[in-house]
């Protein structure tokens, strides 16, 4: 408190302190009325019967039930947007940490390779879910023209329900590799020389320094991209809003487009608002279980070697 | 020696294969996007006729021209609000000493938790009882008041390495607050709020969610909500479909071969593309 009154003896102090608070203003504004007031807003949707017309009518937990007890999509969602997360987040991480190694070879244009691969990255939603709708057309699409080229009958990618989530993880490894490639990238080139020459001198191969130097001192990174994509695989919506709607047979009727579809097609606002809530904590319990499964892999420098 | 060589020419060859795998699907939009209708359905790169006119029939089956125009005014007035917005709030972290400065700051980065299917549907029904629905309002407002947790937390970073001595003596010749952030920090930091605005602008520009919740009028409609209905219909026409595309990726195209830098630093630094 002797640190307040400090601000409040001194006048230039006191100026500055001021100017602090009327410079963050803005903020404080934009959070109460865009953030804090919406969420507790939507604990109380969720608590409620609400189609927009009328006003909320307040049925407490029952949202919660019928959606645990009485909604197969519900559940069907959450099994594919799982699925999509499980599968795609491994794949995202291993394949640019791959692709970043790869680049980190002195070979010359390795630079223009860098662009190349970086630039899916700069395509997003829309634009890139409508390339895909036509590289993965049956019939005339890229990929199985190509594959049809050399023989292959290709599946039939987001019409067969066995295949289209493959297909949407297809596309977004495509459009991710290389962003997630340059952040390992800087990863990798942070890595001190002289470690890996201490590995030579003990005459340990490529496989022995990526082992022992450079996956556990980039672990920190590979750890934090993981959570993220995690948080962004659960999200998955605008893909599958695009190029399936959710189909076939509700095969990409991923989490937040069911959400969606509760909320702006059918106006159940409180429902929609106990899945947005249900989501939270499911992607909470995962990062929580990543949280502690780190401890068991994750190389903190300053902490020594356990 | 020879052992190195054969390695390089495998990791080249191996690179140039990737390569062509991530620069393909680019080549074969722009060849169905100059191919006649009927021709888009035969495997081949180069068409026999080259059809222009599928970029003027864009203009017929979407009212691109429109879409784009409320696409940039949208971009725009959102670019502005989140770069002054976002560096005004920086300032007072980054340059600026006052009590309670470090708690709020955790508070600021602590928001990038915040789940936006959460609070999607009560901003919703605040902005249609504001009557803000079908206007730009709900698009471009929110971004004057804070310009999001991690652009204030990258300007805030670029702030502190300004030397202190330099807004000390500032302040000394008697500088309000205001002067010393609009006419000596802001020049100061240019590559750090051009990396703001670029990602504001990929952003906006390809943003889905927002315009497809807001504005459900066909005259306020985006780029992004403009070719998602076009795709989302029965039979698009692909060279149209795939024209479309392409003009609406080239600014972004552009915007990264003149500023690669920025754009990778950005792409680098925030944590999630879309």
């Amino acid at each position: 408190m002797t640190n307040i009154l400090e601000y409040i003896k001194h006048p230039l102090k006191r100026k500055q302190a001021l100017a602090g608070y009327l410079f963050i203003s803005p903020w404080i504004i934009g959070f109460l009325v865009f953030g804090l007031y919406p969420i507790c807003m939507s604990i109380y949707y969720s608590l409620c019967q609400y189609d927009v017309l009328r006003i909320p009518q307040f049925i407490g937990l029952r949202n919660y039930s019928d959606l645990f007890f009485n909604d197969n999509y519900f559940w069907g969602s959450i099994w594919n947007t799982l699925f999509f997360t499980v599968i795609r987040v491994p794949l995202v991480i291993i394949g640019s940490l791959l692709l970043a190694v790869l680049v980190n070879n002195a070979i010359k244009g390795v630079k223009i390779f860098r662009t190349i691969y970086f630039i899916p990255s700069i395509i997003t939603g829309v634009i890139l879910s409508s390339l895909w709708l036509w590289m993965l057309n049956p019939q005339y699409g890229l990929i199985n023209s190509m594959l049809a080229y050399i023989g292959i009958d290709g599946p039939l990618w987001l019409n067969d329900p066995n295949w289209s989530k493959p297909s949407i993880i297809m596309m977004s490894l495509w459009s991710i590799g290389g962003a997630r490639m340059l952040v390992f990238l800087a990863a990798l080139q942070s890595v001190p020389q002289h470690l890996y020459e201490s590995v030579e001198l003990e005459g340990g191969n490529w496989w022995h320094k990526f082992k022992h130097i450079t996956l556990p001192l980039i672990s920190p990174i590979i750890f934090l991209w993981s959570i993220l994509e995690v948080i962004v695989s659960m999200q998955v919506f605008i893909e599958a809003y695009i190029m399936t709607k959710g189909g076939p047979l509700n095969s990409t009727l991923f989490y937040n487009l069911y959400l969606y579809n509760k909320a702006f097609d059918d106006f159940e606002m409180g429902y929609a608002s106990a899945m947005a809530w249900i989501l939270f904590i499911i992607t909470m319990i995962i990062t929580v279980i990543q949280f502690k499964g780190s401890k068991r892999w994750v190389y903190y420098e300053g902490e020594g070697a356990k | 020696m020879t052992q190195k060589k054969l390695k390089n020419i495998m990791i080249f060859s191996l690179l140039t294969l990737l390569a062509v795998m991530f620069i393909i699907p680019f080549l074969w939009i722009l060849s169905t996007s100059l191919k006649p209708e009927s021709a888009v359905f035969s495997f081949q790169w180069l068409p026999e006729t080259w059809k222009f006119d599928n970029y003027l029939k864009v203009f017929e089956k979407i009212p691109f021209l429109l879409y784009m125009k409320n696409s940039i005014v949208i971009s725009l007035i959102t670019i502005i609000g989140t770069v002054l917005s976002s560096s005004i709030v920086a300032y007072a972290f980054g340059c600026l000493e006052w009590p309670g400065r470090n708690t709020i700051f955790i508070f600021v980065i602590a928001t990038m938790m915040l789940p936006l299917q959460v609070i999607m549907i009560p901003l919703f029904i605040m902005f249609k009882e504001l009557g803000w629905l079908n206007t730009i309002k709900p698009l471009t407002i929110p971004a004057f008041f804070g310009g999001g947790a991690f652009n204030i937390f990258l300007l805030r970073q670029f702030f502190k390495s300004i030397p202190k001595s330099l807004l000390d003596a500032a302040r000394i010749d008697g500088c309000s607050e205001f002067r010393i952030y609009w006419s000596i920090v802001i020049p100061l930091a240019k590559p750090a709020l051009a990396t703001v605005a670029i990602l504001t602008f990929m952003f906006t520009w390809n943003d889905f969610l927002g315009p497809l919740i807001y504005l459900s009028e066909k005259a306020q409609g985006t780029l992004a909500l403009g070719i998602a209905q076009y795709a989302g219909q029965m039979n698009p026409e692909y060279s149209v479909l795939m024209a479309a595309s392409v003009l609406m990726m080239l600014p972004v195209i552009i915007i990264f071969f003149l500023f690669q830098r920025y754009f990778i630093q950005a792409f680098t630094m925030s944590g999630i593309k879309e």
